[in-house]
């Protein structure tokens, strides 16, 4: 069980950055009063991380992501999470069993 | 809050999760890997998933990882990997009403992006509870702090995961939770600028800078989109 001083910088260091990212926005929202603009603005957040996430795999990645990213999407219109999201996983299993 | 209110909210957060954490833990395993690859000890690999407790900035990391280790371009690195978080906090901190001064710095400190994702979900159809939140957090927590250790000690063991198509359990559940944040045309708009923005930020800046531009390209997008109907484009 080593621990490297330069090592263990570089871990304090990236843990500063996380905590300062994970910690920040909250204060800001909390200490200033939001216009109703960003109020909005600000819901649209979820939606559009969780977008940036998918849209490598979904769209650059290859036919069997492509594709099974849409059966997870439709699978999702009727649904619960954990089928829908298995039924997009065993889709990208078999694609690939299958050479795509 | 009751004991049998709070036992059912944990319990609820707990079935949230799992899913999830089984789907994290080769990959927290596979970061072991890599981590033991690049010289880390066993306890320097923990230590970081412990404190850091950040997948995407974590496989950042070990991709630039010198020897010996910067801890400026390193801590540069993590700064911009999760950028996306200051959106996400703000965002999530609108739904913290139920929590106690003292649990929010907690809470935001174990913010994921699974977690965070599913608290965000429960927080539209019903208020967020400190139960509900640690019922999703802790065995995510925990879960990749033990699969990284994991794979730092018996990481020669793993095949390719992506056999399996294990890989694809984060994006999957991303898209099924995504659909359920559809709220029409202006949700549209948000997506398809988070889209193009994220689409073209990876293909040409290598790591996570994509993650970062969809999330604010789609604030600002959800920013200019219209507040009176009749100034639609």
């Amino acid at each position: 069980m080593t621990l490297d001083p330069a090592t263990l910088a570089a871990i304090l260091a990236m843990m500063a950055a996380t905590v300062f990212t994970r910690l920040i926005g909250a204060l800001l929202v909390s200490r200033f009063t939001l216009s109703p603009r960003l109020e909005r603005a600000l819901t649209a957040v979820p939606p559009a991380v969780l977008m940036a996430v998918v849209t490598p795999t979904a769209i650059a990645t290859g036919p069997a992501e492509t594709i099974a990213c849409l059966v997870a999407a439709l699978a999702a219109l009727r649904l619960p999470l954990l089928p829908a999201a298995g039924a997009g996983v065993v889709t990208v299993a078999l694609l690939r069993a299958a050479g795509l | 809050m009751t004991s049998r209110h709070f036992r059912r909210e944990l319990l609820d957060g707990l079935r949230a999760i799992l899913p999830l954490v089984l789907a994290a833990l080769p990959i927290g395993f596979v970061f072991g890997t890599v981590a033991a690859g690049n010289g880390l000890s066993p306890l320097e690999t923990v230590l970081m998933s412990a404190l850091v407790f950040a997948g995407g900035s974590q496989f950042v990391a070990m991709d630039l990882w010198t020897h010996p280790a910067s801890w400026s371009a390193l801590g540069f690195a993590a700064l911009l990997v999760n950028l996306r978080h200051i959106l996400m906090g703000a965002s999530l901190a609108r739904s913290l009403g139920l929590f106690r001064r003292w649990q929010t710095v907690p809470a935001l400190l174990v913010m994921a992006d699974e977690n965070w994702a599913l608290a965000e979900a429960r927080a539209r159809r019903q208020p967020l509870s400190p139960a509900f939140y640690l019922g999703l957090a802790l065995p995510f927590y925990c879960g990749w702090v033990l699969a990284s250790l994991g794979g730092s000690l018996f990481g020669a063991l793993l095949g390719d995961v992506a056999v399996y198509g294990l890989d694809f359990a984060f994006p999957a559940v991303f898209i099924v939770l995504l659909m359920g944040f559809w709220k029409g045309a202006d949700t549209g708009r948000v997506l398809a600028a988070s889209a193009v923005a994220a689409l073209t930020v990876h293909s040409l800046v290598p790591g996570a800078w994509y993650i970062a531009a969809g999330a604010l390209a789609g604030l600002v997008a959800a920013l200019l989109s219209p507040v009176r109907q009749e100034v639609a484009a």
